[in-house]
């Protein structure tokens, strides 16, 4: 009998592209953040917010990922943000070599900045680096408070976390305890950004906005996130 | 995690190495990190399944899982971190980053020599 030492990442063909799409990202100097969260916690119509209040001071691309239909690129193709859509075909997330073929197709020199949307899907897309400089978690209030505890691992990951639909904490519609999914996210993460919103009323969303162009002009600056 | 996917590629990368050595494959060491989520029972049956008439057919995984680490900003201790319950070790405090995870790699492989 004898032992080969290997010692080889089991999914370097997906690390390879996610590599790829860093050097792209740092040689056009643009911000790229993969977004993830369970389906139906609003991603895109943060994502179509975000794009409409910005549109006269921050350009955004934006890459679609979903199992199947083009219902969310045509929401964001609404806004004039250019957008590109992937289909997983029932695959749960997307791989950095999808990620590498879409961003050929975004005019990237004239946006400054990349929302890779990830397929609704709490767990496996945190598992697959896109090459991304930063993931971004999303949660809205009717998931309920014990996400962060119960799907760690995306809640470790992330830079930042945005709690969705807090409108409908007014008049007591969910029972969701705002503190107690800050402080599980922060236990797990001590840095994390976190922004209370509301994508359909607008509320909170102006931090939002802040930090994003805080990380889009650090990037510019190739000062680590 | 994507277990038949890592045991694809698992098998393409053992194949090659035993191809190589121009041996026949029997044992294969693998380690993971805390958030990696590679489930060992659903991992062994997706190889099993790829790997049938193949030369590696019959190969024993041996999977580690490597504690996920954190440093304390309190007491400044490197500790292994229990995400059910996450604190420092030594102090209790909660005021601590977690360090990188480990990689999921391919350790080591056995090759029968005869």
């Amino acid at each position: 009998m004898k032992k080969v030492d290997v010692v080889k990442k089991i999914l370097y063909a997906n690390e390879k592209y996610a590599f790829e799409n860093v050097l792209f990202f740092a040689e056009h100097k643009k911000l790229c953040l993969n977004m993830i969260s369970s389906p139906g916690s609003g991603k895109t119509t943060i994502l179509t917010r975000t794009i409409g209040d910005l549109k006269d001071r921050i350009k955004i691309g934006v890459i679609e990922g979903d199992i199947q239909t083009d219902i969310d690129a045509e929401r964001i193709s609404r806004t004039k943000a250019p957008v590109v859509q992937i289909n997983t075909g029932g695959a749960c997330h997307l791989s950095a070599a999808q990620v590498n073929a879409a961003i050929k197709k975004l005019p990237v020199k004239d946006l400054d900045l990349i929302v890779i949307e990830n397929v609704g899907n709490l767990v496996c897309p945190s598992d697959f680096d896109l090459g991304e400089n930063a993931k971004i978690v999303v949660l809205s209030v009717a998931e309920g408070d014990d996400k962060p505890i119960k799907y760690p691992a995306i809640f470790a990951k992330s830079k930042a976390m945005l709690i969705n639909k807090i409108d409908l904490l007014e008049g007591g519609l969910v029972d969701f305890d705002i503190q107690r999914a800050k402080t599980d996210a922060r236990r797990l993460n001590k840095d994390i950004e976190i922004f209370p919103v509301s994508a359909r009323t607008g509320k909170g969303m102006n931090d939002w906005y802040a930090w994003l162009t805080e990380s889009i002009k650090n990037v510019a600056l190739l000062k680590t996130l | 995690m994507h277990e038949t996917m890592v045991a694809q590629s698992l098998l393409a990368t053992i194949s090659e190495e035993a191809a190589r050595h121009n041996a026949k494959p029997i044992a294969a060491k693998i380690s993971c990190g805390g958030l990696s989520g590679v489930n060992d029972e659903i991992l062994c049956f997706a190889f099993e399944a790829v790997a049938k008439d193949t030369p590696c057919e019959g190969m024993k995984l041996q999977i580690e899982h490597k504690p996920l680490r954190a440093k304390c900003r309190n007491c400044s201790r490197d500790f292994d971190v229990d995400l059910s319950m996450p604190k420092c070790s030594e102090c209790n405090s909660e005021n601590f980053e977690l360090l990188a995870d480990a990689p999921l790699l391919l350790e080591e492989i056995e090759l029968q020599t005869d």
